[in-house]
């Protein structure tokens, strides 16, 4: 095993965690604010992607797809948040989760019956379809790296716009009493509407960037919506923060799990059950992660009491 | 308005109607379908004890529903390529044996439902529904990975299993032993919630802190309950196992729970019939709405958007005028 591959497959996990970080983001502050537990976000994630891919194809321009892909699906989120979502604060979980089930279904036939059943392709933008020279001899593709920086970007600007400004200091009195920031006169529904597109807008901006090295198909955000519930659960629920290291600590252990372990297993064992064995294993591994943190820490590395 | 033990009554003697009546005019796939609503309200009554009585929203029923059903996939797999499961240190073969199959289907799914009770019910709230459906989707990961039993194109068993005096390749044979089994355990599941195991389950769910002055422990109990209920959907599993002839990963996916739950929903959360309600209404659905639109799914997704917003105590609800199960 040579130090360029390995730095490279943990530059994949660092990038795979940077998109799961752009999905758990929005669900957690959805979550942290409103108390809403939001199936229906690999839905807006989903509805990045075909919109990016769409436009994209439409118009032959990555960047117009990319901001159709970070509008639409903030416009998709407002108008989920106005007709259904609104009505669900005050409802128990299960309806929260029967609801937003229902959105999937909705949203993943709807989608099929637009696009049709078959997955739709999108191209890296040919400036960063090559790849870039990194220290240590390591070569990268400059589209992976590009969604690390552009990750890494909006984690910043999620922080300062939490810490720095007015609709922060709304989101985090939000988050710590909601009848009391009502009672100061803050419009509320007005707030929650704007988390919730904030959310959705991330959801779909992941969506667009991973359209491009994955297929963009009906039913693509729920596997990552999974993940994102794993991430959220590791980090704490409605912590950003702790988002942002669940993310980043699924990612590199998914990634490399699914690297070293077939190699691990194969140093005592023949080759074609120790990549069985290694892949079967690596694919339950975050999941392991995750029941390990919960034996420690039920609240997750982040969470307050819930 | 009609009183719920009567409709109860209504339903159940149409779910034995239709299927005879369809037996004698030789409509055989009505009473495919009839099996289907049993073997699927079956998973909804498992769930129905833990959502239902215990208030523990699962989204990982699926793992219970799944695991019955490689349980019947990985004993008729052996059985009909005549390969011992295993030889050492003792010889173990498959079964084409019903109720070996269905002994194994719940003791596995007890067992899981075990593992997965004892973490996850550490938490609660929204902890519980993610880190259920986490546990859900991890097995959903492994059956897909692992190559031994069909990875991701799942299992074909090309006979249906044997039970001791019935001929289960007919039809209304099938569809009466599965028919039996669910009113068995619709009958269990309501001695149950009456049962003081059942009120104390019940107590959990209405306040935590008095269940606890009164000296009982609701881990425990929720823990006791999650298993029973992983128990029912693990038969359910192996049952439809059966029907289909068929296993793959896809019992074991989070859509699974998510059409579990929805059974449980649309009847009405906690009514003893509800899952039954709820199963018909969705084979019914999926069989007229299919048959017009591709995207059927559409409509039940709109449908269960107006049942949460609109109809709290779901279709009994509707028609009992009651929205509360219980009180």
């Amino acid at each position: 095993m040579s130090l360029a591959l390995f730095a490279e497959q943990l530059l994949n996990g660092v990038q795979f965690g940077v998109m799961l970080f752009l999905m758990s983001a929005g669900l957690t502050l959805v979550f942290g604010v409103m108390g809403l537990i939001n199936l229906a976000h690999g839905s807006l994630y989903m509805v990045g992607g075909f919109l990016c891919a769409a436009v994209a194809a439409y118009t032959g321009s990555f960047v117009l797809g990319l901001m159709a892909a970070l509008t639409g699906a903030a416009a998709a989120g407002v108008l989920v948040e106005m007709l259904v979502i609104r009505r669900l604060y005050h409802r128990d979980h299960l309806d929260q989760v029967l609801a937003t089930f229902a959105l999937i279904l909705i949203f993943s036939e709807g989608t099929r019956w637009i696009f049709g059943s078959f997955p739709l392709f999108l191209d890296v933008p040919e400036i960063l379809s090559g790849p870039v020279s990194l220290p240590l001899g390591i070569q990268y593709p400059a589209y992976r790296l590009m969604i690390i920086v552009a990750g890494l970007a909006v984690a910043l600007g999620l922080y300062l716009l939490i810490t720095r400004t007015r609709l922060g200091i709304r989101i985090r009195a939000g988050e710590s009493d909601r009848e009391m920031i009502a009672a100061l006169g803050v419009d509320i529904a007005w707030l929650y509407t704007v988390v919730f597109a904030l959310g959705a807008a991330l959801a779909g901006f992941a969506g667009a960037l991973v359209g491009a090295i994955q297929s963009v198909q009906i039913g693509m955000g729920e596997p990552v919506l999974i993940l994102a519930f794993v991430v959220i659960v590791i980090g704490g629920i409605g912590s950003v923060k702790g988002a942002l290291i669940g993310a980043l600590l699924v990612g590199l252990t998914d990634t490399m799990g699914r690297f070293l372990l077939p190699q691990f297993f194969a140093t005592f064992m023949e080759n074609a059950s120790a990549t069985t064995i290694g892949s079967a294993l690596a694919s339950m591994l975050i999941y392991i992660l995750m029941a390990g943190v919960l034996i420690f820490k039920p609240q997750g590395l982040f969470g307050g009491t819930s | 308005m009609i009183r719920e033990t009567h409709l109860n009554a209504l339903i159940w003697l149409l779910l034995l109607i239709i299927p005879l009546a369809a037996w004698q005019m030789g409509e055989i796939y009505t009473i495919t379908l009839a099996t289907k609503i049993c073997v699927l309200a079956l998973a909804g009554v498992g769930l129905n004890i833990a959502l239902g009585l215990g208030g523990m929203i699962s989204l990982g029923h699926a793992a219970f529903f799944g695991i019955g059903g490689y349980a019947m996939g990985i004993l008729a797999n052996h059985a009909q390529s005549y390969i011992p499961i295993m030889e050492h240190p003792f010889l173990i073969e498959g079964t084409k044996y019903m109720p070996v199959i269905w002994l194994l289907a719940i003791v596995m799914s007890g067992l899981a439902a075990l593992a997965i009770g004892a973490l996850s019910l550490r938490t609660n709230g929204a902890y519980f529904i993610m880190i259920t459906l986490a546990f859900g989707q991890m097995l959903y990961f492994f059956a897909i990975s692992w190559p031994a039993y069909g990875g991701e194109d799942g299992l074909a068993i090309y006979v249906r299993n044997e039970f001791p005096g019935l001929n289960t390749l007919v039809p209304i044979q099938f569809f009466a032993l599965c028919f039996l089994i669910l009113t068995a355990v619709i009958f269990l599941s309501s001695r149950l919630e009456n049962s003081r195991f059942g009120l104390a389950l019940q107590a959990t769910r209405q306040n935590e802190t008095r269940t606890r002055t009164v000296g009982l422990t609701p881990y425990k109990i929720r823990l006791i309950a999650f298993v029973i209920s992983g128990m029912i959907c693990g038969l359910a599993g192996a049952l439809s196992a059966d029907l289909n002839r068929f296993v793959s990963p896809v019992m074991l996916s989070w859509h699974t729970s998510g059409e579990i739950m929805i059974f449980v929903i649309l009847g009405g959360t906690g009514r003893l019939f509800a899952p039954l309600v709820g199963a018909a209404i969705y084979i019914m659905l999926e069989h007229f709405l299919g048959g017009v639109s591709d995207y059927w799914q559409i409509f039940l997704g709109l449908l269960l958007l107006m049942v949460v917003l609109f109809a709290p105590g779901g279709v009994i609800g509707l028609l009992t005028k009651r929205e509360a199960a219980h009180d």
